[in-house]
């Protein structure tokens, strides 16, 4: 996913190489981040290159999410930590 | 492009309580997972490193803005700078401010989280990446923020 998020198109092998999945992992998660649109796959000759397209997960605000989540853990912890 | 995190929370304990675990850095790095050597000083820098279970000994900065005694206490970060081989410092940080508000039950405490705006699209996508060590789980995530707001649309 990090070699993703470059924006630069990668092929299986790339996505592969350095990680401890297997070919057939890496493209069944593929399948997975294609399938909800923030993965585009193109085709490159013999090859399938895929690309990271982070529109829809900006348009989700996600991410907000996750950094809020954060904040309600902390935020847990604190009132624990004052109540006590 | 909502950029602003705001939370509410109603603590029962006196706002005198809630300022020192704010502002002692002893106490702050109790409850935020902090192993914290200087004391905060307004307008000053701090480092510290992180206690939290699977971050443990990464490096924590802060620049503290504002003291104000039992009403707010703010710094600017880099949020979820997790990875220690990136260079966060080049990034606009965001503020943290922590408002205190004394009420009939104890404390009303407001944090805000905002400059998001400004943070690299890369970081937001960081966020997955960090929010935990799992692919499946990080798949998850991202199928289920995903559908969730697009399911009605398919």
């Amino acid at each position: 996913m990090k070699k993703l998020s470059n924006g630069q198109p990668h092929s299986i092998s790339e996505l592969t190489k350095g990680t401890d999945l297997t070919r057939q992992a890496v493209t069944k998660h593929l399948r997975v981040l294609e399938s909800v649109g923030i993965v585009n796959g193109i085709k490159s000759g013999r090859e399938s290159l895929y690309r990271f397209d982070p529109e829809p997960l900006n348009q989700a605000k996600g991410y907000l999410d996750i950094f809020s989540e954060q904040w309600d853990q902390a935020l847990n912890r604190l009132k624990k930590f004052v109540e006590e | 492009m909502q950029d602003k995190i705001e939370r509410t929370i109603e603590l029962k304990a006196p706002i005198a309580r809630v300022w020192r675990a704010l502002s002692d850095y002893k106490e702050f790095g109790q409850w935020f997972c902090l192993d914290i050597k200087e004391p905060f000083k307004a307008g000053q820098p701090t480092k510290a490193t992180l206690t939290y279970p699977g971050y443990e000994g990464l490096l924590w900065e802060v620049h503290v803005k504002e003291m104000q005694p039992e009403r707010l206490f703010s710094f600017t970060w880099h949020p979820y700078a997790v990875d220690p081989k990136v260079d966060y410092s080049v990034e606009e940080p965001t503020l943290v401010e922590f408002k205190l508000e004394a009420t009939d039950y104890g404390t009303l405490l407001t944090l805000t989280e905002s400059g998001f705006e400004k943070l690299p699209e890369h970081r937001r996508f960081e966020a997955f990446r960090m929010n935990d060590g799992g692919w499946a789980e990080q798949l998850q995530n991202i199928e289920n923020y995903v559908s969730k707001d697009n399911v009605a649309t398919k």
